[in-house]
């Protein structure tokens, strides 16, 4: 009982019944006004119309008194007072006698105001008298008679009881079913609260799992569900990316760690001393730039992750920075064994972050180099830059090994390298960078067969694309020259 | 590909300094190159700045410390130095207030930032704030001191000639022409550049770096050592037919122009 009490007043104090309880208030008030205005026009109507037939009536009274006198006035009163009838008559002589009529005298109301006034009298029915309501006015017919002709208004008056009495009942039915319902509706809101205030509380226990149930009648709360299932399983998938980044921080950068460590410890064992302690530090340090190089890396991407970088957006062309990057790998692709093609659209402006995608370009060629073997017939790396269905988008294929459409998936994650490469140096942060600055540009990465190789597309968002340049960007170092 | 209207990444291009101390007229013995720099040290990590100060010193250079943010305001302030180190994070005072402060002073003494936040925004707001260039931790210190003898350099008026010589070879900057023992040398624009950066800073050690940040304008990571190729195509037009090599390798470090041993 007290359990149920509780939830009454739990759903009592919530905004869902506060806003029931107002609703209905406002309800009742107009529906008050309305019903007010409504029973006062229509007592009105109903008071006019009794007046207007007494006016009448005594038009016609007088009209009889003119034409025939007292005797003839008396004859017509007598026959119009019928004891219950809702006509009532009250003829005197100037003396005050009463010489026709069933009103017993004259309504001191009517008698102290001097015209037309509401008052009671006394109906004999059955046994017993009834008070009834009635109007009445003098009539002027002459001859020093007095003449009070009124109706009996009891039953415009029962009628008025009913309907005040209706409106009271139904006033006071609806602010209970009102509230009733407000109430009712509160608790299901604060039901449907509950479960997903229990369900955050497991959430923030540690069960990222767990999911706010939906009614499936797509309501605002269940599209609010809905947007809370879709956040936390955002949520869920980023801790297990944490979960799996520490995983592989613990590998890739504690081999390299102990290698470092090994490589410093072997010097200092060496035997010969002075040259091999130099020989070791040198190596030292060259591994340590190498771990220097991942966690670079690995803070980039995390940095991407976190969200836009608006320092430093540019406007640039992207097929001239596309060329321009792909030139300063020409010399090294070339001593590799390959031919870099570069096909660049010029004039597609783009808004972003220029280094970043200077990098992923960067990335781009160094893998193509890394992972294809150059000096043989074909052995051929492209750089496009332009249009591709109005997207801005860089891309860079080569005719290497390619990578089989299964794992097409799993290399742009962070630190996966297929067994065939992990010979190869690097960090393994290649593609998830180029990935990272796809994503930060509001685009993706797409890996294509290049029939034979592979060919990576970097596509950024429409939204990147600038209609007209907005300044001459041939301020180009180097180019100036000769 | 640099865009106007977008933050100054490029160093060169950035107004002359106008600060010069006496030091700087003192050369280093045999070397007659590089000058002698008062260097400031704003570190609060004792152990980096102990390091970089006896580092300096070694190359001859001198330095001194401060450990806070106000110390170094107020000795950046008084001392007549040639450069300034400046860490980001201090304590008292950030690195980029200090900046900030020194500037609106009117003080234009070069500042090398060094900072363990990422490159992205990081170097454009630390070079929006008065900075002249930025190091981001871990870095080499060979990439440091190379970094400092340029922003120390810079306060003299040798870069606003118009013609850089080392040994017979000559790069004249008005016709673009480059001429060794008076032979013409045809360069592709990028090498001339190359080039010219390196002369620009003849008797220096430029990093790898250095050259991708200001002969390329860009602020990443290349991963292979592309700039190497570059430079061994630049040696092969200048050094090859002649009997003293001007574009030395510095081990380790970079490349320097200059006639003489490396």
């Amino acid at each position: 009982m007290t359990a149920l009490l509780d939830r009454v007043a739990k759903a009592a104090s919530t905004t869902t019944f506060g806003l029931s309880a107002l609703a209905v208030a406002f309800f009742l008030f107009t529906a008050a006004v309305v019903v007010g205005v409504l029973f006062w026009q229509t007592n009105n109507l109903l008071t006019d119309q009794v007046l207007t037939t007494l006016n009448a009536e005594a038009r016609i009274l007088s009209s009889e008194m003119k034409v025939g006198g007292q005797g003839k006035l008396t004859e017509t009163v007598t026959a119009l007072s019928r004891p219950q009838g809702i006509g009532l008559y009250y003829l005197a002589d100037a003396n005050g006698r009463k010489i026709a009529g069933n009103l017993n005298r004259i309504p001191p109301e009517v008698e102290a105001e001097g015209h037309g006034a509401v008052f009671t009298y006394q109906q004999p029915a059955g046994g017993e008298d009834q008070t009834h309501l009635a109007v009445a006015i003098p009539v002027d017919v002459g001859g020093g008679l007095h003449l009070i002709i009124g109706r009996d208004v009891e039953d415009q008056r029962a009628f008025a009881d009913q309907v005040r009495l209706t409106f009271l009942l139904g006033f006071g039915v609806l602010s209970i079913v009102g509230l009733l319902g407000g109430l009712a509706v509160s608790r299901l809101i604060v039901n449907r609260m509950d479960e997903i205030t229990a369900t955050s509380r497991q959430i923030m226990a540690g069960d990222l799992s767990r999911r706010i149930p939906t009614s499936g009648r797509g309501g605002e709360l269940d599209s609010l569900a809905t947007n809370l299932n879709e956040m936390l399983e955002r949520i869920e998938s980023l801790m297990s990316g944490l979960r799996e980044v520490s995983d592989n921080i613990a590998h890739d950068l504690k081999t390299p760690l102990n290698r470092l460590r090994n490589s410093a410890e072997a010097a200092l064992r060496d035997p010969r001393g002075g040259e091999a302690y130099r020989e070791g530090l040198e190596r030292t340090i060259e591994k340590a730039d190498e771990l220097i190089k991942t966690f670079n890396a690995l803070l980039l991407i995390a940095r991407l992750e976190a969200g836009p970088l608006e320092e430093s957006t540019e406007t640039f062309d992207l097929g001239r920075f596309a060329a321009d990057v792909s030139e300063l790998y020409a010399p090294a692709a070339e001593e590799a064994g390959f031919a870099l093609a570069i096909e660049t659209e010029q004039g597609v402006f783009v808004s972003g972050n220029r280094q970043l995608i200077g990098q992923a370009i960067a990335n781009l060629i160094d893998n193509a180099i890394k992972y294809s073997r150059g000096g043989e017939p074909g052995s051929a790396i492209t750089v496009r830059a332009g249009l591709i269905d109005g997207r801005p988008a860089i891309s860079v294929g080569d005719h290497g090994p390619g990578i089989d459409a299964a794992d097409r998936e799993k290399v742009l994650k962070r630190f996966v390298r297929l067994e065939a490469s992990r010979t190869k140096p690097g960090t393994g942060l290649g593609l998830s960078l180029v990935a990272a600055v796809a994503r930060l540009h509001h685009g993706e990465v797409r890996l294509e067969d290049n029939q034979p190789g592979l060919r990576v597309v970097l596509l950024l968002s429409e939204k990147c694309l600038i209609a007209a340049p907005q300044q001459q960007g041939d301020t180009e170092p180097g180019l100036a020259a000769q | 590909m640099k865009t106007s209207g977008s933050p100054v990444i490029s160093l060169a291009g950035l107004p002359r300094r106008l600060m010069h101390s006496p030091l700087n007229s003192e050369r280093r013995k045999g070397e007659g190159r590089i000058d002698i720099m008062r260097v400031l040290v704003i570190e609060d990590d004792k152990e980096t700045a102990l390091f970089l100060q006896k580092s300096l010193k070694e190359n001859g250079h001198t330095a001194d410390l401060a450990h806070d943010g106000e110390a170094g305001l107020a000795l950046a302030t008084d001392g007549a130095y040639d450069v300034l180190i400046v860490d980001r994070m201090l304590p008292r005072l950030d690195g980029l207030s200090l900046i900030k402060s020194l500037r609106v002073e009117g003080n234009r003494t070069p500042v090398l930032i060094l900072s363990a936040l990422g490159e992205v925004d990081d170097r454009v707001k630390g070079l929006r704030a008065g900075g002249d260039d930025y190091l981001t931790k871990p870095y080499a210190y060979s990439e440091l001191l190379a970094r400092v003898e340029a922003l120390g350099r810079r306060t003299a008026p040798e870069e606003q000639q118009t013609r850089y010589t080392v040994g017979d070879l000559v790069l004249d900057r008005l016709s673009h022409r480059v001429t060794r023992g008076g032979e013409h040398i045809l360069l592709q624009p990028r090498e001339y550049r190359l080039l010219e950066y390196l002369m620009q800073h003849a008797g220096q050690v430029v990093t790898r770096t250095m050259l991708l940040e200001h002969v390329w304008d860009y602020h990443f990571d290349p991963q292979t050592n592309v700039i190497d190729v570059h430079v061994s195509r630049l040696r092969a037009k200048i050094d090859k037919n002649f009997d003293r090599q001007l574009l030395h390798t510095v081990r380790g470090a970079g490349y320097t122009i200059r006639d003489g041993p490396a």
